[in-house]
């Protein structure tokens, strides 16, 4: 589904990103773990398009197609989503008609015709139930006054809403307390098919515990330095980042 | 300027009236245009020294080489006017065959030439309150064609808004049109002040609107600005408010080269209450200046003003409101707001709120920002599947629409939310 070859990438001249292979197949759950400052968050940036950072290096293929070459829009159409750290406040833009307004541009790129109210009436009430999303929340503007929680859940509904192939969730558990991380991570369980795969960022392991991942990569200063299974997110957690930094220096 | 080209440029322009016949026009009314005559002796234009006028340059407004005529040529234009009531002039004149008015006892809508002959109030109140020192005013008061007319009577409630379209159908047209309205005690309406121009070329439109809002009475203005990239307009609404009363005027200056609005309120009352609204979408070399001027002279009043650009390409846009709050003014609530976003480096804003305050005991404030739109926002929104413009869009909307909020006509509202949502960026 993606695969991610020797990408560099750097900010301000500074390079976070020193060569990541990485790939995904459909029906997988990839979590990639690390230590603060290695890579993680600029990795889901640089995979969603943000424009502030350079590709110095590397290529990456998405559905056969060069993602680096699509603007941040053509990538959600083509099936890639981001669940943000931050999610953004924008007053004065309906949470739900913003989203009607990108599923129906989404569908006009495909020839169809635009979804029928009744039909994403019924979409957002079935989907806003999966994360336990209040339907009030839905009516107001994007984000606009929601606690942390609910804009994590906001994040997940509107994944649910799009039905992306390749979901990248950068850092969903900061900030969640042990309820709305159940509430997040079940939503997303529930989205999964053998069609599509999620690359779940986190620092902690504890999310690891409601989304089970396939492989679990650590990464250090810009690089995967270590592949596991889900075993390796319970050592990490018990040993820290630091063996696997010394052990990648020695090997 | 020095003086000798000064003293040039007002006598070419005063040349364009030269030809007019007045001679059918009311005692009362002539007498008025004497007497502005006369002032305009001793008035010039403003300079780029005067302080009013700082932002916004009218030499070329008053360097034009201008006709004032009605239209030889037929009109072929269906206005599509949603109500029963609408006067429309033309080129400065009053057009019979395309205004209509749906009678309303109590209701009085007519052009200001048919008032003058007939209305009793019009001929004791009209010149009152328009400034007799300011030249636009004062050439208006002079050198005015026609316009229109509305008077409510006491706790009369309208029943259709008012339209009063004003339409510039030839090249390079000078127009002055003048209104009057009247809103006896506890009486209510709603007016539509349209400008349209349908042909090319450089027109100036220089408006005055005299407004009586009586004792309890309310009036909401929805003023619609849509002349041509070379046109100019200066519009000028001379308000005077009594107890209890509420006025509420909305700006939106969508066409128009340059385009200068002067609101002056004067809030004579107690519980007095004043919404001054503006959205300013402005694109290529446009220049709109508005300047608002609200003046609170008894206790327990508020005035509210919201006024916001979005400013593309190299226009330039100038809000400069001044709340002036007089001694006696106690408990004066008063807001004055000014946001802008600028979609280009290259669009200019200058934000002049102003607050002269003699009360005491008074809650005042103003706001000015200026920023770009949210990278952030765009983004988020972009990730989600929005183009780039369709995620400009939606964020110029919400920008927007607490302006457009404000709307009392539904129409109105609706064909400035289309216009707002048909920008292309």
């Amino acid at each position: 589904m993606i695969k991610i070859a020797n990408l560099h990438a750097s900010i301000d001249g500074n390079e976070i990103l020193k060569g990541i292979n990485l790939e995904v197949k459909a029906g997988e759950v990839h979590a990639i773990m690390g230590p603060n400052g290695s890579g993680k968050s600029t990795l889901a940036s640089v995979l969603a398009g943000r424009e502030e950072y350079e590709i110095t290096e590397g290529k990456v293929t998405f559905m056969g197609e060069d993602l680096l070459d699509m603007e941040p829009e053509d990538r959600s159409r083509a099936g890639l989503f981001l669940a943000f750290q931050y999610p953004v406040e924008i007053p004065g833009v309906s949470n739900i008609n913003f989203l009607k307004t990108a599923i129906n541009e989404a569908r006009e790129k495909k020839g169809l015709d635009p979804m029928k109210a009744k039909d994403f009436l019924k979409m957002v009430k079935e989907k806003s139930s999966l994360v336990e999303l209040d339907g009030k929340l839905n009516n107001r503007s994007v984000n606009e006054g929601f606690s942390g929680g609910e804009k994590k859940r906001n994040e997940i509904f509107q994944m649910a809403m799009l039905e992306p192939k390749l979901s990248i969730l950068d850092e969903t558990d900061s900030g969640l307390d042990i309820d709305a991380l159940r509430v997040v991570a079940e939503g997303v369980n529930k989205l999964k098919t053998k069609d599509n795969a999620s690359i779940v960022i986190t620092h902690y392991q504890r999310l690891l515990d409601h989304i089970i991942p396939d492989f679990v990569h650590v990464l250090s200063k810009g690089k995967i330095v270590k592949t596991g299974g889900k075993e390796l997110a319970l050592e990490l957690e018990e040993r820290g980042y630091d063996w696997v930094k010394e052990e990648a220096v020695t090997a | 300027m020095n003086e000798t080209v000064a003293i040039k440029t007002k006598s070419y322009f005063l040349n364009h009236f030269e030809k007019l016949d007045f001679s059918h026009d009311e005692d009362f009314s002539l007498k008025k245009r004497d007497l502005a005559q006369t002032a305009l002796k001793s008035l010039e234009f403003p300079t780029s020294k005067t302080e009013y006028w700082k932002y916004t340059r009218v030499n070329k407004i008053i360097k034009g080489d201008y006709t004032i005529a009605f239209p030889e040529n037929e009109i072929d234009i269906d206005l599509a006017v949603p109500s029963a009531n609408c006067i429309v002039l033309i080129n400065g004149y009053f057009s019979e065959e395309l205004s209509f008015f749906k009678a309303q006892e109590g209701v009085r809508f007519s052009s200001l030439s048919q008032a003058k002959k007939e209305n009793t109030v019009l001929k004791t109140k009209f010149a009152s309150i328009a400034k007799e020192d300011e030249i636009f005013s004062v050439i208006n008061t002079a050198y005015h064609q026609d316009g229109a007319m509305l008077h409510v009577d006491k706790n009369v409630k309208a029943e259709a808004p008012f339209y009063i379209i004003n339409l510039t159908d030839d090249a390079n047209v000078m127009s002055n049109p003048r209104n009057f309205f009247f809103m006896e005690e506890g009486s209510e309406a709603q007016v539509v002040l349209k400008t349209i121009n349908t042909k090319d070329g450089s027109s100036f439109t220089n408006m005055l609107s005299e407004i009586f809002v009586e004792r309890n009475a309310k009036l909401e203005i929805d003023k619609v600005q849509n002349d041509g990239a070379e046109d100019y307009q200066i519009a000028c609404e001379q308000v005077t408010q009594a107890t209890d009363s509420v006025f509420r005027i909305n700006t939106f200056t969508l066409g128009g080269g340059i385009v200068r609005n002067n609101l002056n309120i004067e809030s004579h009352g107690q519980n007095t209450e004043t919404w001054l609204n503006g959205l300013y979408p402005l694109r290529d070399k446009q220049h709109v200046d508005n300047h608002t001027f609200m003046l609170h002279r008894e206790p327990n009043c508020e005035s509210h003003e919201l006024y916001k650009g979005i400013l593309d390409d190299q226009s330039t846009g100038v809000f400069n409101g001044k709340v002036f709050v007089h001694r006696e003014a106690q408990k004066t609530n008063a807001y004055q707001s000014n946001g802008n976003i600028l979609l280009t480096d290259n669009a200019t804003i200058n934000s002049k709120p102003e607050l002269e305050i003699y009360a005491d005991d008074v809650k005042c404030s103003h706001g000015s920002t200026t920023g770009q739109l949210d990278d952030e926002a765009l983004f988020y929104l972009r990730s989600r599947g929005l183009s780039r413009k369709s995620a400009r869009a939606v964020l110029v909307n919400a920008f927007a629409s607490d302006v457009i909020d404000q709307i009392g006509v539904e129409a109105v509202k609706e064909e400035i939310e289309n216009y707002i949502e048909g920008l292309n960026f």
